[in-house]
C-alpha cells in the first residue's frame, strides 16, 4: 500500500483552514448515532474524548489507571509552548513552526507542524477558560519562560506542574461529559486488541484489570491516545505502566509504525543509584535556564571525587570544564535535548563522569545563586560584597523559582542541591516515533486514529521542550474532533456495530489464548527479569549512540530474549482476577517485539538525525550528520516477526523552510 | 538492612483479609519504599507465591496512584512526599513496618493494598469543572487579568493529586480536603464564578452520598497531604457552601 | 436552604454555631461567678437579676438548654456517622504524628463535660428550679439576706466535689483548645483575621476554665 499523507493543497498558512472548510461534517442529530472509542486519557486522549462528547458523539473512554486523571501527561513539569507573542519578542506562528521543524532536525512533516503552531494559541485560551491556573505576573497577565532550542519566551507554565494542570483541565472537561452521560468511562481497563471488520476499525478487546474479564467494545471509530514506548528501555522517566501494547496491537492489525528509533534522551535526570532502580526521575529543562553544566577538567580530580577525597565545591573555576558553554557558545546550556545529552555522554565516555558509576555530570547553581543574590542585595541596599548575605538572598530567589524541583532532588538523592551541585545524567524520556498517521491523524487502518505521543508526526527526530503538551492538546482539542468527522460522515446510516461477529470472536479468542499461555507457562523467572534485560540491551546498543555492529547484535539478542521469555516467564495467579504480573507480562511481550523493530529501524537509518545518532555518521566535531537521501519517514508494515517488517517511505518535502545544517554554536 | 514487614493481604473485595509477616534482607537505604516492595515481590514470585498487589504508576509523586498506610501514617513517616518518594533511609535496620491499605468505607479494598478510589471521580463528575466547550474562538487568555495572589492560591489548591491520603488519615475518613481544594481552585478564579453555587452544592451532596465522614478539623489531612494542601481550602468550601445554601 | 442541616457541612455549621453560643454563655457565667470572689453583694445582685428577670428566665434559659442539648446530641450523631465511615480500623495508627490529642478526643472531653453538667444541675439548677417554680419562692432571700452566695460557698466545702469540678474544667479546657478555633474553621472563616484570633482562642480556652477552678478553690480554701 502506498502511503498517502493527504496533505491539502495550497499555501502552507492556508492549508488547515481550507481543509476544515472542505471536509465532510456530520450533522448534530446524526452524531448521536455514532460511537467512538478513545483509548488513553492523557492530554491527547482526554481532550479528544471530552471534545468529541461535546460535539455530540457517544464516547467510550478507556484507561488502565484507576482514574483518567493519572495518565502520565500529569508528570510533565516545565511548560507548554504557544505562539501568543505576549512578550512582544518577535514570536509568530511561523517562528514556532520553524523552531519545531529545525529542532526536529528536519524529519517532521511540514504541514502538520504548521497546523500545530497555528492552533497553539487556541490551546492557551481554552485552558484558561477551563480554569487552569497558569502562572501570572503582578499585572495579572500570563507569564512566560524560555526553553531549549529557541530564542523567544513562549512557554506558559503552572509552577513545575504544567502537565498536571493541563491534564486536570482535560479531566474536568471529561468529567462534565461523564456527568452528562456522553462519555462512558472505563477505568482499570487495558486495551488488548483492535477489531477490524471489513477493513475498518470497529472496536477493541479490553481486559477489566479488576475482574480479569475480557470485554468486547464496538464503535464506528477507534482513537488511540496511548502515549509513547520509552519503557522499552525499562529505565525511563515514563510511568511504570506506560506501555506500547495498544499501539503495537494496532500495528499488528495493519497500522504502520513510523520511525521507532527516534527516542528522546533527556539530559537532566537523576542518575541511576543501583540495581534495584525501577524508574528515573526527570529534573525539568527549566533548570538549564540558570544551572551550569560541568565536569572536572582533570582526570585526577575526577578520581578524587569518586574516592570522596574531594568535594566538587573545592574544584577551582579554572579546573572545571563547562563543556556546553565551550562547545555551543550561542545557546550554551540551553542547547536542545539531544545535543545536551550526547555532550554529557561524550564527557562520561571519556572518563570524566563524577559519580561511582562514572555516569553523571554536575548541574551547578552556585553562579546563579551569587548572581541573583547580588541583584537582591543591590535592590535591598545591602552589602553586595558580603558573600554570606548574597548567598542567602540568592538561595531564596532560586528557591522561589525551582524550590519544588530542589526538594524532589534532595528527597531522592539525600544531598542538598543549594550547597553542592546536583548530579544529573541523560535518561529516556519521550518517543518521537509512533504509529504512522496522515494529515487527518488517521492510521493506515481506516477508522483507526492515533493522537499525541502515540503518533509520529510533529517532532521529527527530536522534540523541543514544552512541545509535547502542545501537541497532545492540539491533536485532542482542535484537530482530531474535526478530521474524524470526514470519515464518520460515511457512517451515519451504519447503525450500532454488533460485537457478535466472527471478527470480535477471533480477536477475543486470540487475546484469551495469549493470556492463558502466559499463566500456564509456569517458568522460573518473574516478568521484570526479562524487562530489565531488554532494557540493558536497548540502552547499551540502541541508546544515545548507535552503530551497525551493536544494532545487529541487539536484533539478535532481543529475538533470543523474546524466545526465552515465552519459554521461561513465570506469571503467578490466574487470568480471572486482579493480576498485575499478568498485565505486566503482556506489556513486556509487546516491548520484546517492538524493541527488535526499533533496532532494525535504527540499523536501516544510515544517518544521524536528532535523537538518532549513528556513530558512523558524524561530523569531525562529533555532531550529528544528516543525509539527504534519508529525508523520509520510515513506516513499517507488520508481517509476522519484527525482522520481516516491510519498510514504506514517505518522502518529506520542505517547501517553506530551508533545510540547513542544524547548528546551535 | 533487614526488616520485618507486616502487610495486609486480602485476595479480593469479598475476602476477609489479614496481616501477614514477611522478612526482607539486604535492603539498600537508597531504595524507594516501592522498590523495596518490588524486591519483596520478586522473592515471593520466585518462591511460587502470589505477590503483594499495590497501586503505583509514575513513581515521582505526581500521579496520585500510590497509597499505603505505613506505620500508622498515610504515605509513611516522611512529610511532603508520596509513598513512591519515600526512601528506605527513613527506616532503621531491624525495624518492623506495618503496611496497610488506605482505609475508608468509601474506598473499598480491591486486593491486598489496592483500593477503589472512584468515589473521588464521582465527586468530580458532580461539579468539578467549568462548563466551557472546546472551540477555536474562546476569548483571549489575557482578556481577564487575574491578580497574581488569587492565581497562585488557586494553583496551590489545584496541586492536589487525588491520592486520598487525606481520607486515609482523617479519623473520620472525611474527604473535605480533597473536595475543598477543587471548590477553592474554581472559587478563586473569575472563570469559576458563574457555576459556583451549583458546583459546591452538587459536589458536597455527592461527597456525602459516597459515605465519607464529617470534618472535625483535626488538621491531620493537611499534615499528611503530600502536596501540603492547606486547611484554608476546607474553610473556603464551608463558606462557599453556606453562601450557596442561602442563595439556592 | 432546604436540606442544609442534612449535609455534612450544614451539620458542622450548626455544631459550630451552638458552640459559639455556648462559649459566649460560658463567658457570661464566668463574669458573674468571679464577682463572688471580689464582692458577695455584687454576686448576689447579679444572680438575683439573672434568676428572676423574665427575658433571661423565659427566653434565654430555654435557648440555652436547647443549645446544650443540641450540641450534645449533634456531637453524638456526628461521632456515630464518622465511626461508620471507616469500618475496618488500622492495625497501627499513629494519630499523634499529625494531630493533637484534643482534636482527636472531642467526644471524650465532651462526655466528661456532660457528666460534670449532670452534677452541676443536681447541685445548682434543680434546687434553684425547685425553690423558684415548685415552691414559688421568687424572693431569692434566705434568713433575711440573699441566699446565692451562701449556697455557692456551701457547695465548695466538700473536697470531693471541688476535685470533680477541677477535673471537669481541665476537660473543658481540652475541649475548648480544639473547639474554639475549630468553630471558626467550620463556619468558613480561616483567614488572616481568624488566624490572629488563635492567640485569643488559647487564652480563652485555658483562662476561663482556670478561672472557674480558681473560684472553686478560692471558696473551698476561704469558705466558712
Amino acid at each position: 500500500m502506498a502511503l498517502d499523507s493527504k496533505i491539502p493543497q495550497g499555501p502552507l498558512a492556508d492549508k488547515w483552514t481550507k481543509h476544515k472548510n472542505e471536509i465532510n461534517l456530520v450533522n448534530p442529530a446524526n452524531k448521536r448515532l455514532i460511537d467512538i472509542i478513545v483509548v488513553g486519557t492523557g492530554l491527547a486522549g482526554g481532550s479528544a474524548a471530552a471534545t468529541l462528547a461535546e460535539l455530540g458523539y457517544n464516547v467510550k473512554a478507556f484507561c488502565f489507571q484507576d482514574s483518567p486523571r493519572r495518565a502520565h501527561s500529569i508528570a510533565a513539569q516545565g511548560g507548554i509552548n504557544a505562539a501568543k507573542n505576549y512578550q512582544g519578542d518577535g514570536d509568530s506562528t511561523y517562528r514556532l513552526f520553524y523552531d519545531t521543524v529545525k529542532g526536529g532536525d528536519y524529519r517532521s512533516r511540514e504541514a502538520n507542524v504548521y497546523r500545530l503552531a497555528e492552533v497553539s494559541a487556541n490551546i492557551i485560551d481554552q485552558c484558561v477558560a477551563q480554569g487552569v491556573p497558569f502562572a501570572r505576573d503582578y499585572g495579572g497577565l500570563l507569564d512566560n519562560r524560555s526553553f531549549g532550542g529557541v530564542l523567544v519566551s513562549r512557554t506558559f507554565y503552572a509552577k513545575g506542574q504544567t502537565g498536571q494542570q493541563l491534564l486536570l483541565g482535560a479531566y474536568s472537561a471529561m468529567n462534565r461529559q461523564i456527568g452528562r452521560g456522553k462519555i462512558k468511562m472505563y477505568n482499570r481497563h487495558e486495551m488488548l486488541d483492535v477489531v477490524v471488520v471489513d477493513g475498518k476499525a470497529r472496536g477493541i478487546i479490553a481486559r477489566n484489570l479488576v475482574t480479569g474479564e475480557i470485554e468486547r467494545h464496538s464503535a464506528h471509530a477507534v482513537v488511540l491516545g496511548t502515549g509513547g514506548y520509552g519503557n522499552v528501555f525499562f529505565l525511563s522517566t515514563n510511568a511504570m505502566g506506560s506501555n506500547v501494547t495498544a499501539a503495537w496491537k494496532a500495528h499488528k492489525r495493519g497500522a504502520y509504525f513510523a520511525n521507532p528509533c527516534y527516542t528522546q534522551i533527556h539530559p537532566t535526570c537523576i542518575p541511576v543509584s543501583g540495581d534495584h532502580q525501577s524508574k528515573l526521575t526527570l529534573m525539568s529543562e527549566s533548570l538549564r535556564n540558570d544551572g551550569r553544566i560541568w565536569v572536572p577538567k582533570h582526570i585526577k580530580d575526577v578520581e578524587a571525587i569518586r574516592n570522596k577525597t574531594l568535594k566538587p565545591t573545592q574544584i577551582a573555576e579554572e579546573d572545571r570544564d563547562y563543556y556546553l558553554e565551550r562547545r555551543y557558545p550561542a545557546f550554551g546550556n540551553l542547547v536542545p535535548r539531544d545535543v545536551a545529552s550526547r555532550a554529557a555522554k561524550e564527557r562520561c565516555d571519556a572518563g570524566y563522569g563524577v559519580n561511582a558509576t562514572g555516569e553523571a555530570v554536575y548541574l551547578d547553581f552556585a553562579a546563579a545563586i551569587m548572581r541573583y543574590g547580588k541583584e537582591q542585595a543591590h535592590i535591598k541596599g545591602l552589602n553586595e560584597n558580603d558573600d554570606s548575605v548574597v548567598k542567602n538572598l540568592g538561595k531564596e530567589v532560586v528557591k522561589a523559582k525551582y524550590g519544588n524541583l530542589f526538594q524532589m532532588y534532595e528527597k531522592i538523592v539525600d544531598e542538598n542541591p543549594y550547597e553542592t551541585p546536583m548530579m544529573i545524567y541523560p535518561a529516556v524520556h519521550y518517543t518521537m516515533g509512533g504509529i504512522w498517521v496522515d494529515y487527518n491523524l488517521q492510521t493506515t487502518v481506516p477508522g483507526l486514529y492515533a493522537i499525541g505521543e502515540a503518533n509520529f508526526s510533529d517532532h521529527g527526530a527530536n522534540r523541543l521542550g514544552a512541545s509535547a503538551l502542545m501537541q497532545g492538546l492540539a491533536d485532542g482539542y482542535f484537530v482530531l474532533p474535526y478530521t474524524i468527522g470526514d470519515y464518520l460522515s460515511n457512517d451515519i446510516r451504519t447503525g450500532p456495530i454488533s460485537t457478535d461477529t466472527k471478527e470480535f470472536e477471533e480477536a477475543e479468542n486470540k487475546v484469551k489464548s495469549e493470556l492463558e499461555h502466559l499463566i500456564n507457562n509456569k517458568g522460573t523467572k518473574p516478568v521484570d527479569y526479562f524487562h530489565r534485560r531488554l532494557g540493558k540491551i536497548m540502552w547499551n546498543k540502541c541508546g544515545m549512540a548507535r552503530n551497525e555492529k551493536g544494532l545487529k547484535e541487539a536484533i539478535k539478542e532481543i529475538a533470543e530474549l523474546r524466545a526465552e521469555f515465552w519459554k521461561d516467564v513465570r506469571v503467578p495467579g490466574t487470568a480471572n482476577e486482579f493480576n498485575e504480573e499478568l498485565a505486566k507480562a503482556g506489556r513486556v511481550a509487546d516491548f520484546l517485539e517492538l524493541g527488535e523493530l526499533f533496532a532494525k529501524d535504527a540499523l536501516e537509518r544510515e544517518e544521524s538525525a536528532g535523537g538518532h545518532f549513528r556513530e558512523e555518521h558524524q561530523t569531525e566535531e562529533g555532531e550529528a550528520k544528516r543525509r539527504k537521501e534519508f529525508q523520509f519517514v520510515s513506516a513499517w508494515e507488520y508481517k509476522g516477526e519484527p525482522k520481516d517488517a516491510v519498510l514504506h517511505k514517505e518522502d518529506l518535502k520542505y517547501e517553506n523552510i530551508e533545510v540547513k545544517e542544524r547548528s546551535y554554536k | 538492612m533487614n526488616l520485618t514487614l507486616k502487610i495486609w493481604r486480602q485476595k479480593n473485595a469479598s475476602d476477609k483479609g489479614k496481616m501477614v509477616d514477611y522478612q526482607i534482607s539486604d535492603v539498600s537505604p537508597d531504595m524507594s519504599f516501592l522498590e523495596m516492595l518490588d524486591v519483596l515481590n520478586d522473592q515471593i514470585i520466585t518462591k511460587g507465591e502470589e505477590p503483594v498487589a499495590f497501586d503505583h504508576d509514575c513513581r515521582e509523586g505526581i500521579c496520585g496512584m500510590c497509597s499505603l498506610y505505613i506505620n500508622g501514617e498515610a504515605h509513611g513517616p516522611d512529610r511532603g512526599v508520596t509513598t513512591c518518594q519515600l526512601h528506605m533511609r527513613k527506616f532503621k535496620d531491624g525495624d518492623t513496618i506495618y503496611i496497610e491499605p488506605f482505609r475508608a468505607k468509601a474506598f473499598p479494598v480491591i486486593k491486598d493494598l489496592v483500593v477503589d478510589r472512584s468515589a473521588f471521580d464521582r465527586i468530580q463528575h458532580a461539579g468539578g469543572f467549568i462548563s466551557v466547550n472546546t472551540s477555536g474562538n474562546t476569548q483571549d487568555a489575557n482578556a481577564i487579568p487575574i491578580a497574581k495572589e488569587a492565581a497562585d492560591t488557586a494553583m496551590d489548591a489545584a496541586t492536589c493529586i487525588g491520592c486520598g491520603a487525606c481520607v486515609a488519615t482523617c479519623k473520620n475518613s472525611s474527604a473535605m480536603l480533597f473536595v475543598g481544594a477543587k471548590v477553592s481552585q474554581y472559587a478563586l478564579l473569575p472563570q469559576g464564578q458563574v457555576e459556583a453555587t451549583d458546583r459546591v452544592l452538587n459536589m458536597v451532596k455527592q461527597m456525602d452520598e459516597e459515605g465519607f465522614g464529617n470534618c472535625t478539623n483535626t488538621g491531620a489531612c493537611e499534615v499528611e497531604c503530600p502536596k501540603g494542601i492547606s486547611l484554608e481550602n476546607i474553610a473556603r468550601m464551608n463558606s462557599e457552601y453556606l453562601k450557596a445554601s442561602l442563595k439556592g | 436552604m432546604s436540606g442544609i442541616f442534612n449535609s455534612s457541612i450544614g451539620r458542622k455549621f450548626a455544631m459550630a454555631l451552638s458552640a459559639l453560643f455556648l462559649m459566649f454563655f460560658l463567658l457570661q457565667h464566668f463574669a458573674i461567678n468571679i464577682l463572688s470572689v471580689f464582692s458577695p453583694d455584687a454576686f448576689n445582685e447579679a444572680s438575683h437579676f439573672m434568676g428572676t428577670f423574665w427575658a433571661v428566665q423565659y427566653i434565654l434559659q430555654p435557648i440555652l438548654i436547647f443549645g446544650v442539648i443540641f450540641h450534645f446530641v449533634m456531637g453524638f450523631i456526628l461521632e456515630l456517622k464518622n465511626n461508620k465511615a471507616r469500618q475496618i480500623s488500622y492495625a497501627k495508627n499513629n494519630g499523634s504524628a499529625n494531630s493533637s490529642w484534643m482534636s482527636r478526643n472531642m467526644i471524650w472531653s465532651g462526655l466528661a463535660i456532660l457528666a460534670f453538667m449532670v452534677l452541676h444541675f443536681i447541685d445548682f439548677w434543680i434546687p434553684e428550679m425547685n425553690t423558684k417554680y415548685v415552691l414559688g419562692d421568687m424572693s431569692g432571700m434566705h434568713n433575711g439576706e440573699f441566699r446565692y452566695f451562701h449556697e455557692l460557698v456551701e457547695k465548695f466545702h466538700s473536697p470531693i466535689r471541688v476535685g470533680a469540678y477541677v477535673i471537669a474544667f481541665v476537660f473543658l479546657a481540652l475541649h475548648l483548645l480544639h473547639g474554639f478555633s475549630s468553630a471558626f474553621q467550620s463556619i468558613g472563616a480561616n483567614n488572616k483575621y481568624t488566624k490572629s484570633l488563635q492567640g485569643f482562642a488559647k487564652i480563652y480556652a485555658i483562662g476561663i476554665p482556670l478561672g472557674f477552678i480558681f473560684i472553686a478553690l478560692y471558696h473551698h480554701l476561704t469558705g466558712h
